[in-house]
Order: C-alpha cells, then sequence, then structure tokens
C-alpha cells in the first residue's frame, strides 16, 4: 500500500471535511452501540413493515456499486478513450458503495455476532446466500483493479496483461449483483409489489442512472476543489448515459403502474395506492413519492433535450435530481411500501427514527469518507506524473 | 417439415440443457430436507383441523392463544409494532382475503385462530440464509433460535404473517415464565413450533388440550385413517391462501 | 536526544496500561485460590468425567443443544450407561448444580471469561432452600 501515504497530506478544507466525517462516523456508532443493546425496537420498523431504511438503502447503493459498469464498459469494449480517466473512479466508487451496502445489511442484522453463520452453514438455496457471494466477489474485483491500474500508472508503466480479463469479468458481474438483489425481494410469494419479472431490469435501469448521475457530480467536485479534470466529453457521455437509463427507469415505472393499475388486482394495486396516494390515511410515503416524480420529470426534461444537457450547470442539477429522485423511490419506497398492507391485510406506517438516521448517516459517511481517501490518492498520483 | 439428423441432435442437446436447468432451478428452489422430497409413504405430516364452526359459537374466545404463549413464554407486549405472536385470533377477512363477497363479510366479521401452517414447501425455509428455520421430515417447521441470525428475511417471505421479531428485550413482558420452555433472546425471529416439544413426549399441542369445545383436531395428515383425515373428508375445508404454493398444514372447517 | 523524557513516559504508559489487569486484580484483593464448587450431595458422576466436564463443558453443551434441536436426539447416554434427558436447565441445573449462579457463574466470574449467552434464553431454575432443588423428573428444558 504504497500510495496511502497521499491521504495523509492535505490542505485544511480537506482536513475539515474528514474531521466532518470522521463526527459522523462516532454519531452512527454511538447511535448503533444504543441499538446493539436495546435490540432493533429503537428503529421505527415493526413487526408488519420488518425491513426498512436499511434494507433499502443498501438496495439503493447496490445500484451505484453496478453502474461503475457503465464507465467501464464503454471503455474497455468499445474504446471510449474519454472515460480513460474516470473509470478507475468508477470502480473507486464501487468499492465504497459494496461497502455500504454490507454495513447496512449488517446493522440491520438482530444478532451480528452471528454473522459468520452464512458462511458456516452455506445455504445456496437462500438469495441472500448468492447476493453475499456476489457482493463480496465484487468487492475484491473491484479493489484489485482499481490498485494495479493506479499502481502501473503510478509507476508510469502499462497495467500487466493478466488484469484485462478481471476487467472483461468485472462487467457482467457487476449485473449478477444487481440481478440477485432484485431476486431477493422478487421470488417471494405474498409480496405483490416486487413480484414482477421486470425488478431485475428496472433495478438496473435505475442503478446505471443513479450511479453515473453521482460521477458526473463527483467529477464535477473534483474539478472545482482540485486539479483533475476528468473532460467535458466524458462528462458529457455520462450525461447521455443518465439520460438513457433515466428513461428507461421511468418508462418501467410506468409499466408496473400500467400492468397494477389497470388490472385492477387488489393486492397489485394497493401498495401502488399506498405509495401514491395512502390507505386509511396512513400516508407517510407520498409526499416522498410525488417529489421523487416531480424530480424524475424534470430531470428527464433537462436531459432529454440536448441544448439543456450540454450545459454544465443545468446537467449537474438534473443529475441531482435524477439521484435525489431515485434515492427517494428505490432507497425508501419500494422497500417499505412492499410491507403494505401487510399479509393480514393491515396498513402499518414507518418512519426512520433518530438513531435510525443517525445510523444511516454513520454509513454514508464511512462510504464518503472512503472515497475522499481513495480519489485523494487517485489525484495525488496523477499530480505527481 | 424434413428432420436432418444434425436438426435432430441439436433439438435433443437442447432439451437435455433444458431438463438439466430445470433440475438445477428446482434443486435451488427447493429446501425440504433431501429425506422428505421423496415419497410420503410411512412419513409423517402433522396437520391440524379448526373448525370454525365451534369457534364461532365461542365468539371471542381465546384460550388455545393463551395456552400456546404461556406454555412458549411468548411476552405480552403491548407496542403493536413490537408484538410477538404464535397463536392469536384475526378477523376472517384479514385470514381469507378476496374470499368473501360483498355481502357475506358482515356475516363472517368473527375472528379466526392463526398460527403458522408448517407449510409443505414453506417460503420462510426457502430464504434463510443460515437454515435456522428448516422442515422436519415429520412436517415441522422449525425454528433454531441459536443459529437465528436476525436477517428478518423469513419474514418478508411468510406470506401469512406467521413470524414475529424479538424488537426489543422479551423477558420483562413475560410475567412468571414457564421454567419447562426458554424464552427468547432481542433479535431473533420466533413463531409457533407445532408443540414439538410435546409430541416428542406423546402429547397433543397445548392449544388442542386447551380448547373446551375441541374445535382443534391435530394429527397425521399422510395417515388415511388419523382422526383429521376422516374429518377433511367429511367436510368442507379451506387452507389459506392455497394459490401461493406453500401447502399449508392448517385447515379450516367452514 | 531531546526525546528521551517523552519516551521514557511512553515506555512507563506501555508497561502500565499491558499490566493493568495485574494491578486491577490486587486491587480489589482477589486471592488466587479458585472457588469451591460443591459436588451435589446425591450425584457422584457427572455426566462425563469431571476433568473433560472443566475443558470441555461448551462442547458437550453445544452438541447437547446441536442433537436436540436440529437431530432430535433428546436423550444422552453416559460412559457408565445412564440416560439422561437433553436438558440444560432441567437436567445440569435442577438435578445437580442448583442454579446458574451458585455453579456457573462463580466459575465462570473467577476465571474471568464472559459467560456464553445461554442464559439470554434458557432460564436458571427458581432458587429453593436447602440448596440443589429436587431431583424432580419430567423437567423437560
Ligand atoms: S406459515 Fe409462514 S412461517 Fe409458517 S411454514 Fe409457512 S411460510 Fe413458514
Ligand atoms: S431471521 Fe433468522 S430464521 Fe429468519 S431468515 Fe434470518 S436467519 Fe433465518
Amino acid at each position: 500500500m504504497i500510495m496511502l501515504d497521499k491521504a495523509f497530506t492535505g490542505s485544511g478544507r480537506y482536513w475539515g471535511w474528514i474531521a466532518f466525517l470522521l463526527v459522523l462516523i462516532a454519531v452512527g456508532f454511538a447511535c448503533y452501540l444504543r441499538q446493539l443493546e436495546y435490540g432493533l425496537g429503537i428503529t421505527g420498523l415493526s413487526r408488519d413493515v420488518s425491513w426498512g431504511i436499511y434494507i433499502a438503502q443498501f438496495t439503493f447503493f447496490v445500484g451505484v456499486a453496478a453502474s461503475a459498469v457503465m464507465v467501464v464498459l464503454p471503455y474497455y469494449l468499445h474504446n471510449v478513450q474519454q472515460f480513460a480517466r474516470i473509470t478507475i473512479l468508477g470502480e473507486l466508487l464501487a468499492v465504497a458503495a459494496v461497502t455500504m451496502c454490507m454495513l447496512f445489511i449488517f446493522v440491520d442484522m438482530g444478532q451480528p455476532a452471528r454473522v459468520l453463520n452464512v458462511l458456516l452453514y452455506p445455504t445456496p438455496h437462500s438469495m441472500m446466500f448468492w447476493d453475499m457471494v456476489s457482493l463480496s466477489g465484487y468487492l475484491v474485483l473491484n479493489l484489485v483493479i482499481a490498485y494495479v491500474m493506479l499502481a502501473a500508472e503510478q509507476k508510469g508503466v502499462p497495467a500487466p496483461h493478466w488484469i484485462k480479463p478481471v476487467i472483461i469479468l468485472s462487467i457482467p458481474w457487476a449485473v449478477s449483483i444487481h440481478t440477485v438483489t432484485a431476486f431477493l425481494y422478487n421470488g417471494l410469494p405474498g409480496r405483490p409489489l416486487w413480484f414482477t419479472a421486470i425488478l431485475a431490469p428496472r433495478f438496473l435501469a435505475s442503478a446505471f442512472a443513479s450511479g453515473p448521475a453521482l460521477l458526473i457530480l463527483l467529477c464535477l467536485a473534483l474539478r472545482r476543489l482540485t486539479t483533475f479534470d476528468a473532460g467535458h466529453e466524458a462528462i458529457r457521455r455520462l450525461g447521455v448515459i443518465v439520460a438513457y437509463a433515466m428513461t428507461v427507469n421511468v418508462f418501467f415505472l410506468f409499466l408496473e403502474l400500467f400492468t397494477a393499475l389497470y388490472s385492477g388486482m387488489p393486492d397489485h394495486a394497493e401498495p401502488f395506492a399506498y405509495l401514491f396516494f395512502g390507505i386509511d390515511g396512513k400516508n407517510g410515503l407520498v409526499p416522498v413519492m410525488w417529489l421523487s416524480v416531480v424530480l424524475a420529470l424534470a430531470a428527464l426534461l433537462a436531459l432529454l433535450v440536448p441544448r439543456f444537457r450540454r450545459n454544465e450547470r443545468v446537467l449537474a442539477l438534473a443529475s441531482l435530481a435524477v439521484f435525489v429522485s431515485l434515492w427517494l423511490e428505490k432507497g425508501m419506497g419500494l422497500i417499505v411500501a412492499g410491507f403494505v398492507p401487510s399479509p393480514l391485510r393491515t396498513v402499518t406506517s414507518y418512519a426512520p427514527t433518530a438513531p435510525e438516521w443517525g445510523i444511516v448517516g454513520g454509513v454514508w459517511a464511512v462510504g464518503a469518507l472512503m472515497l475522499t481517501l481513495f480519489y485523494k490518492i487517485t489525484v495525488s498520483v496523477r499530480e505527481a506524473d | 417439415m424434413k428432420l436432418t439428423r444434425k436438426d435432430f441432435l441439436r433439438v435433443l442437446a437442447g432439451s437435455a440443457v433444458a431438463v438439466g436447468a430445470g433440475t438445477l432451478v428446482h434443486a435451488v428452489g427447493s429446501a425440504n430436507d433431501k429425506e422428505s422430497a421423496g415419497s410420503t409413504v410411512g412419513k409423517k405430516r402433522w396437520g391440524m383441523a379448526v373448525d370454525l364452526r365451534k369457534c364461532r359459537e365461542e365468539k371471542g374466545c381465546d384460550l388455545c392463544s393463551r395456552a400456546c404463549h404461556r406454555t412458549h413464554n411468548v411476552p405480552q407486549i403491548p407496542d403493536r409494532a413490537h408484538e410477538v405472536k404464535w397463536l392469536w385470533n384475526e378477523r376472517h377477512d384479514k385470514v381469507f382475503p378476496f374470499q368473501q363477497n360483498d355481502y357475506t363479510r358482515q356475516a363472517l366479521g368473527e375472528t379466526v385462530p392463526i398460527l403458522c401452517n408448517h407449510c409443505t414447501n414453506p417460503a420462510c425455509v426457502r430464504v434463510c440464509p443460515t437454515q435456522a428455520t428448516w422442515k422436519r421430515t415429520d412436517g415441522v417447521v422449525m425454528m433454531d433460535y441459536h443459529r437465528c441470525i436476525g436477517c428478518r428475511y423469513c419474514m418478508a417471505a411468510c406470506p401469512y404473517g406467521s413470524r414475529s421479531f424479538n424488537y426489543v428485550d422479551p423477558r420483562p413482558y413475560l410475567g412468571t415464565p414457564n421454567p419447562d420452555f426458554p424464552t427468547r433472546t432481542t433479535g431473533v425471529v420466533e413463531k409457533c413450533n407445532f408443540c414439538e416439544e410435546r409430541l416428542a413426549d406423546g402429547k397433543q399441542p397445548a392449544c388442542v388440550e386447551a380448547c373446551p369445545r375441541n374445535a382443534m383436531v391435530f394429527g397425521d395428515l399422510n395417515d388415511g385413517n388419523s382422526p383429521i383425515r376422516q374429518l377433511l373428508s367429511g367436510r368442507y375445508a379451506v387452507q389459506r391462501q392455497p394459490e401461493l404454493g406453500c401447502g399449508p398444514s392448517i385447515f379450516y372447517l367452514v | 536526544m531531546g526525546d528521551r523524557p517523552l519516551i521514557y513516559a511512553g515506555l512507563f504508559l506501555f508497561v502500565a496500561l499491558v499490566t493493568l489487569p495485574v494491578w486491577q486484580g490486587i486491587a480489589a484483593q482477589s486471592s488466587t485460590v479458585g472457588p469451591e464448587l460443591k459436588a451435589p450431595a446425591h450425584k457422584k458422576q457427572c455426566v462425563a468425567p469431571r476433568a473433560y466436564m472443566r475443558e470441555a463443558h461448551m462442547e458437550l453443551l453445544m452438541a447437547w443443544r446441536d442433537g436436540k434441536v436440529r437431530k432430535h436426539e433428546r436423550h444422552y447416554t453416559a460412559a457408565d450407561g445412564t440416560v439422561y434427558n437433553v436438558s440444560l436447565t432441567g437436567t445440569c441445573l435442577t438435578q445437580c448444580h442448583g442454579s446458574k449462579e451458585k455453579f456457573c457463574d462463580r466459575c465462570h466470574e473467577y476465571a474471568g471469561v464472559s459467560a456464553p449467552n445461554c442464559w439470554g434464553c434458557h432460564t436458571s431454575p427458581p432458587a429453593e432452600p436447602g440448596g440443589v432443588a429436587a431431583v424432580a423428573a419430567g423437567g423437560m428444558r
């Protein structure tokens, strides 16, 4: 780990940001200790809504992780040279996101001390087992790739040949992590909202919109804060990817709505009714979902009109809108509403509690910290060239 | 249509792949004990029939539920969100959704005792990543509280709402615990165990014993001469949402 | 050379921290004599030899646990042929060792092992005056 030292020199602003993240992590950790002692009763979860923001955020960040493929694939398979400088940013983003996913699963467990039971008693008929396999494999792949590429860059030598097949392997692997994550949900009887064959494609579409959107924001931030510039062309191309993926995502959502609502089958229609209108006055998710819809449509408008999209300021706003919209829809609504109404036809509200937000914030901070350090190292290596 | 040898071989190979894939998917999808996957001859399948007519006559009776919860140290937690239940009464229209018409709803307003269905093809077992819940060869769907990691995947999978999670320490909500049965700890999922500890001693489940009207009949569904099979062949009985494919072993005589 | 006081201070701190348990022990006036565990009056032989139980009781308990919950093995035959009910509360404690506090805890505390979490679920038999609880059969767990 020769490059680690690069993370320990920086401006006051750099250290201030690091300190801020460390505070968030400490707060999250304190909340987690409380949860460990008291139990998950500290959260807003219930017998009816037994998964909440932890699992929803896990799902969302699997998407962010998988989206690295959207820069890796064009560069390595289609030789899109503009992405040469940012593939590594995508891979490092994947590493941070997968780590967040694992943390979200971990904080959701009732008996975290027994986590190794998943390995001690491997259970191939459980999709959670496969999810663990694919996520850890993806983590290793991206770590190896990013490290090898960066080390080669630092030494000014071409990357070793064996890394190419590893990179190629990471492409289908990225698709697999989000497919298996969709399988977690859509193979369950009695959860009609998730019981849809296009859940995996939907997940992939939203992943390929939210991930590159985040990457655009990160590239713009890097340009402003450091000497690193991804280049206008790379950012423009990322914008095109976000535009297509977001269009497909909204189209898929429309398909779901049509199927559920036009058929009028109550157990398919009810979760959507709950999401967009509320049932029996229980409407906690209604503003969340409408905000998501408005942001999605506004972003689409900005992204689909080339004149708007080429303006980087508009693109930045649109990317932010895409990210937040999908974060609300997938990182909250989709998972929670799967439990509404419950199998016993009960509508139970769920809202994260303060300690729950504290823990979520801690996990985000871990992700942001990893990303900051990774990008700091990358930028320093490039500056040295 | 002329089928050349090459075409024929291609079709053959295609079907072999299809069969192989089918077997694989089936193997991944089926989570039953290896032994129970085969024939049922000589194997037990514990099941229960509940005579709803009798329950209806004893409107509001919950002796079975209380006996169960006392026997198994099930806590009485007032907060609805954190409730733990093994066997309880639920409104008829919630237990059998979409099975009444607009005009019978009123008449069927009574409650129905519900519990884990000890399904023949349990979704909970299929999804559990640690085999902390599994199906015994006698049909009982078991929980190993020592192994459960509290991921609650089984709760998402069970389409009957049979499972509860210990969101808080259950002990303060127990009153005087039954010393012959353990309690549970924070962070594990629990549910009805079909009184497997009593079956091992040759006893009937506690709920069956507690019912003064003998509304619950327990027995081996694989034994054509058992009282439960006699009962089921004589009267119209329904399972909860059989269309979901879980194959419940609890039957309701209507 | 100006670092010398710092180095010594650091070394001192290190040694102090490493030997902290010793000082704590002295402060708490703990003796090196282990707790006396009373053998049950009416039983001479545990389910396994004493030396084995002392070393490996957790292994036996885990084997009992998995056997009973997962493999339907509800009885355990000891080397001398005696058959026992597989039950932590019902057999180990109720029939011989009395209560968790009197038996398990005393040794665990002395040896400084953090007790396993058996007692999060399993209950210690209600304390009965006169030491060991009656050998009432039928206790299932
Ligand atoms: S009722 Fe639910 S918990 Fe019980 S066996 Fe069926 S799927 Fe599992
Ligand atoms: S909560 Fe426990 S029993 Fe349920 S799926 Fe997870 S490990 Fe298995």
